[in-house]
């Protein structure tokens, strides 16, 4: 049952309510990267391992240190500390720094994974999608396992989506675009195309 | 003077079409595309972005010359979410249930890149009064996007304009139908892809 719960999980962000198709998380560099697929990888990539760290850490922080009643303050016999609302300021101050660190060690112990993923990493930070994994399980209530298995299936449904749109956009340099249209406005036509696609998913019960 | 004033006039007047944090710049779509089912949430969500963006880019500029080069990104970082924190909890107090809509977007406006690229960009080389003008600009740049895709999106999709019946039933006996659509993730694409394509083709020459 739990393993079935945790197959629903990955499913449903995969698929059904992909992060950036349907939750448009993490778009501005969805829409300044997909232009070649080997950039687009890479990103894609780098999205997916950061997220898959965070958004554990950030749950350990969370439900440990600023939920109302949390296990340390408990642990400590205190009561009545609620900390919820300097959620923000902790999650973002987590990921900048696990991806300054992230980017440290890979630049020391790996260079080739570092001129594939270096550049993406300050990127990161900013991007949407993973401060959004880390503010939607707090809204959801997902214990630590559901956490792990949701921001690394999140991350997947990014790096699916951001593949897609860059075979596309490579695909769409041949065609005939109206003069207007160029560039942003039909990367976002495709975009929602793609979302279309994306919705038939919406069917399915899990 | 007539110099300064037209460069001031400029500073604010330039974001709202010509170099739209949105439409030109890509810059914060997310929430563009995420708050805009209807028109009520996106007006609460453009004031908010406006607000944030406004302080945060006049205590940037104050604070300019302490700052070391280094150290200026975890700077913009701390700033913004801690007044992201302040009017997120002003939602929660005063409009809860629109706060219950916009969920975690109101947190997303710390990576939202309007108001860290106006930082980088403007208020660390501007002065207050400057950067002043230069967040209510882009603010408002942004809030037009944004309130044009919710009106679109409410009307067509639901018949309804901030919550009220505005397409006439006699509409509805005559066959009109709500486009459903529009009010599910795909519309929101389409409608800002077909508002770049005009805004392109209508002001060509200004850029």
């Amino acid at each position: 049952m739990d393993i079935l719960n945790l197959i629903s999980i990955a499913l449903t962000s995969i698929f059904i309510s992909n992060i950036l198709l349907a939750n448009f998380l993490g778009m501005c560099s969805f829409l300044e990267c997909a232009k070649n697929i080997k950039t687009a990888m890479g990103l894609g990539l780098a999205v997916t391992f950061v997220l898959t760290i965070t958004a554990p850490l950030n749950w350990i922080i969370y439900n440990g240190l600023l939920k109302e009643d949390a296990a340390l303050w408990t642990l400590f016999g205190m009561t009545g500390i609620n900390l919820e609302f300097i959620k923000f300021l902790t999650f973002i101050s987590v990921i900048a720094t696990f991806v300054q660190i992230v980017e440290m060690i890979i630049e020391k112990f790996s260079p080739a994974l570092y001129s594939a993923l270096g550049i993406f990493l300050p990127l990161i930070t900013v991007n949407c999608a993973i401060l959004g994994v880390s503010l939607f399980f707090v809204e959801e209530g997902h214990d630590f396992i559901q956490t792990t298995v949701f921001g690394f299936s999140s991350g997947i449904g990014w790096l699916m989506a951001i593949l897609g749109l860059a075979a596309i956009n490579q695909k769409m340099k041949y065609s005939n675009v109206p003069e207007g249209l160029r560039g942003l406005g039909i990367t976002f036509i495709v975009t929602g195309l793609m979302s279309m696609a994306f919705m038939c998913f919406a069917g399915i019960s899990l | 003077m007539s110099f300064s004033k037209s460069k001031e006039g400029q500073v604010l007047s330039k974001p709202l079409i010509g170099a739209n944090p949105i439409m030109v710049q890509t810059l914060g779509v997310c929430s563009a595309l995420a708050v805009t089912v209807q028109l009520k949430p996106a007006i609460v969500m453009s004031l908010c972005l406006t607000v944030v963006l406004t302080m945060s880019n006049v205590i940037m500029a104050c604070i300019r010359n302490f700052i070391p080069g280094k150290i200026r990104i975890i700077t913009y970082m701390l700033v913004i979410s801690t007044l992201v924190a302040l009017a997120d909890q002003i939602l929660k107090a005063y409009v809860y249930d629109i706060s219950k809509t916009l969920s975690v977007f109101v947190g997303l406006i710390i990576t939202n890149c309007i108001v860290m690229g106006r930082a980088e960009a403007f208020a660390m080389t501007n002065t207050p009064k400057m950067a002043l003008l230069d967040g209510l600009g882009n603010g408002a740049g942004y809030s037009i996007v944004l309130l044009a895709v919710a009106f679109f999106r409410e009307l067509f999709g639901s018949g309804k304009l901030l919550g009220t019946k505005v397409v006439p039933q006699a509409l509805y006996d005559m066959g009109y139908v709500d486009n459903g659509l529009l009010m599910l993730a795909p519309g929101a694409f389409f409608i800002i892809g077909i508002l770049i394509w005009v805004s392109n083709s209508l002001y060509k020459g200004e850029r």
